[in-house]
């Protein structure tokens, strides 16, 4: 029997991420934790399988670990499959020597032979630090039905913001004719999600002339699509009108978390149509004491709250201690903040402790925001001010 | 450990028969996102038995839903794993009705193993035990059935029938067994948790139906107080065995408490289905107190000292005092509850005023629309 598969997807993960500081220390951004109980991959993952794609190539390069032990063997998002499933791949060494991977193409380009196997017709490209719920399986139908040889989902930015985007400039039929990357001036609002769909053969045939090319940077974005564009491929836009957050910098990554929370969040994760899936740790459910008061929260099982928690998310095992005050913050797994501590404006990572009377962060008019990375601790009554990045006890 | 569990799912139904009406007594929902037969599961694999038979009777789809290849225990293996063991249609006991005609129905899963110890275990009893420490005592005491029991005043435990009171010497050993005896004071309860050699049990199987037994308290285990050296080991920390509605009722409630919670959920883990459900959401309205709280719940109103299953939504101005709501309850705006046991996909509309007493919690059943 010959396998085949109509798309399969490939997922871009090695991205270092060194804008969110002190969370990517040790693990890579696509496994930096999200809205209390999820990863950032989860998304991108579920979006898959809720799309009906059930081949997944993970590209991971910084600091895999965490990564690669989370994504397993795929089985909380049914990707452990016989044919299929979701692979984890890293830069390796091959008889003409080893690299790392280059650039976003690069990476593709060095696993042409995985996507080969599965002998794809079409072939999707992903990235691990976008938080959205897609239905891949609309687009792919647009690609196929308006016959492109690649489609880019984009995405309606304020004009204002646009020229921190790369811009695509479209027919009334969604055809792009041209890009511009980060422009001055921007002649649309259109920017490019940095998901595509490839037909499988023009993939292959790119990425094995953009890898000969002298001077290219090996980049979808800078390289491959406008060589493409200019040697008259068919490239359609495919415009997407959901809830859609790059979270690589602080900043947006706090937003997004805060667009969980509110009577009708602006991004809803409940959805039963569209659930996104995660690795669970088994836990028994958080626990509300008498004098604890929590409103306008999200807050998932393992927690143990005897103080104030307001407008936050919290994750798994967090203990906040009679007294403690969680205002505006976001808390990863496995968070300590003992009594009398205030923390309001932060993100605090895995495990770390905040002692008694710590404060940490605070209110700034240009709502600055504190970070704690994973494993800190914050020694009894220290002052962390707003918007400091901490990446050693204090 | 060299050992396989057996687990019985069905023993017991009618002492609750309110909430195994539709399930058996091992997918009584309980704390929040667990199921009775978690707590039993979770002890055989955490004491590093990787070989259960799970013997079912009746109402049992609940049960095969909930843990399914065993996967979330880490029971789904290609040596060892989970066993359904559903009754098996010999021509003289279509349904069985006692513990020794269950385990006769387990005839051949027994006689296909190898492990050279047995562990059996009943669903309706919520502790931390370890079985490898138990078969360590009952090699060192060369014994040859183990019994685990518990220290209860006798005035705890009269309401229930059947139980079984073991007596014992200084080293351990049990001299008597007898059933609800009418002594004062302290006694020591049978669990119904043994631990004996699996070839042992397949002798006394095919005695006691050689002999026309039924009962294996009863018949095998009092007739061999003599004959057998019989061992006790005591559990000594949070023990609980449901036996009616009322006990339901009261020991979840006694999971507010850390110090139980720390015992049973923080020494080992308790491994249950996982369903993705998003985190909890509170509204800028929501007032709760000394409740535990599962995933995916949507809280705008007010909770003190309950239980929430999963998926629970709470309405705006809504009062949800000393209550258990389980899975998918829904309730309106401007409810009323306290006391109230509230079972899977219940749905309280708008205003409504319930209340039942904490000695007597009043029950809805399952998909009722109040």
């Amino acid at each position: 029997m010959i396998y085949k598969k109509k798309c399969m997807a490939m997922l871009l993960a090695g991205g270092q991420g060194s804008r969110l500081y002190a969370l990517t220390n040790k693990i890579a951004k696509p496994a930096v934790s999200f809205g209390g109980k999820y990863r950032i991959i989860d998304f991108p993952l579920s979006n898959c399988v809720n799309s009906g794609i059930d081949t997944v190539g993970v590209l991971t390069q910084y600091q895999p670990l965490i990564l690669n032990e989370y994504i397993g063997n795929g089985q909380p998002w049914d990707l452990d499959r016989n044919f299929g499933g979701v692979h984890i791949l890293s830069p390796y060494q091959a008889k003409e020597g080893s690299e790392w991977f280059k650039g976003t193409a690069n990476a593709i380009y060095q696993n042409l032979y995985f996507i080969k196997r599965y002998n794809p017709e079409h072939v999707l490209i992903l990235s691990g630090d976008h938080i959205y719920k897609m239905d891949y399986s609309k687009m792919l139908d647009h690609h196929i039905r308006t016959n492109a040889d690649c489609t880019i989902a984009a995405f309606k930015v304020p004009m204002e913001e646009a020229s921190r985007f790369g811009i695509l400039n479209v027919k009334e039929d969604g055809e792009i004719y041209e890009f511009e990357e980060k422009p001055k001036q921007p002649k649309s609002d259109l920017a490019s999600m940095g998901i595509y769909i490839f037909k499988a053969e023009k993939l292959y045939k790119y990425l094995e002339e953009d890898e000969k090319l002298q001077g290219s940077r090996n980049d979808f974005g800078g390289d491959v699509l406008p060589r493409m564009l200019s040697l008259g491929e068919k490239m359609m836009s495919y415009e997407f009108y959901g809830y859609w957050k790059d979270v690589g910098t602080i900043s947006s990554l706090y937003d997004a978390n805060m667009d969980l929370l509110g009577d009708t969040p602006n991004f809803q994760v409940d959805e039963k149509s569209w659930i996104i899936r995660s690795r669970n740790p088994i836990e028994p459910p958080h626990y509300i004491s008498d004098n604890a008061r929590v409103v306008n929260s999200a807050i998932i099982s393992g927690c143990e709250i005897y103080g104030t928690v307001e407008n936050s998310v919290l994750s798994h095992n967090v203990e906040v201690e009679e007294g403690a005050i969680v205002r505006n913050s976001i808390i990863f797994s496995g968070v300590k903040i003992k009594s009398g501590a205030v923390v309001e404006n932060s993100i605090i990572a895995e495990d770390a402790v905040i002692e008694k009377n710590a404060v940490v962060g605070g209110v700034t008019e240009d709502r600055k925001i504190a970070v704690i990375g994973g494993g800190i601790t914050v020694s009894e009554g220290k002052t962390v001010e707003p918007g400091a990045m901490v990446e050693k006890d204090v | 450990m060299n050992a396989l569990g057996l687990v019985f799912s069905n023993i017991h139904d009618n002492n609750v028969p309110e909430l195994t009406q539709d399930r058996t007594m091992g997918s009584i929902p309980f704390c929040g996102r667990y199921r009775l037969i978690d707590f039993a599961l979770s002890n055989l694999v955490n004491s590093g038995i990787m070989k259960v038979g799970l013997i079912t009777k009746s109402n049992y789809q609940s049960l095969m839903d909930h843990v399914g290849s065993g996967k979330d225990w880490d029971l789904a293996r290609r040596r060892g794993g989970l066993h359904i063991l559903p009754p098996f249609g010999l021509k003289e006991n279509v349904l069985y009705n006692t513990r020794l005609e269950a385990l006769r129905g387990a005839k051949n899963f027994l006689a296909r193993s190898d492990e050279e110890y047995v562990v059996m275990t009943d669903c309706d009893n919520v502790c931390t035990l370890n079985f490898d420490k138990i078969l360590q005592e009952h090699i060192a005491k060369n014994a040859d059935i183990t019994l685990v029991y518990i220290k209860r005043d006798s005035s705890e435990v009269k309401e229930v029938q059947n139980k079984m009171v073991v007596g014992l010497e200084d080293n351990g050993r049990v001299n008597a067994i007898s059933f609800s005896p009418r002594t004062q004071g302290e006694i020591n309860l049978y669990t119904n948790v043994c631990l004996l050699k699996r070839t042992l049990l397949q002798t006394l199987i095919a005695d006691a139906f050689s002999h026309g037994y039924s009962h294996f308290g009863k018949d095998v285990l009092v007739r061999n107080v003599n004959n057998l050296r019989i061992f006790a080991h005591e559990h000594k920390g949070y023990y609980v065995a449901l036996n009616s509605l009322q006990s339901y009722y009261s020991e979840s409630l006694k999971f507010l408490d850390r110090s139980v919670r720390d015992e049973i959920f923080r020494k080992v883990d308790v491994y249950t289905k996982v369903k993705d459900s998003a985190p909890t959401r509170y509204g800028a309205n929501a007032v709760v107190k000394n409740s535990l709280i599962a995933d995916g719940c949507v809280i705008e109103g007010t909770v003190e000292n309950s239980i929430i299953f999963r998926g629970v939504k709470i309405g705006r101005g809504t009062v949800v005092k000393n209550s258990i709501l389980m899975q998918g309850t829904i309730t309106g705006e401007n409810v009323t509850l306290n006391a109230i046991v509230a079972d899977k996909n219940v749905v309280v509309k708008d205003r409504r005023v319930l209340s039942g007493c904490e000695t007597h919690p009043f029950y809805i059943s399952k998909n009722i629309i109040v």
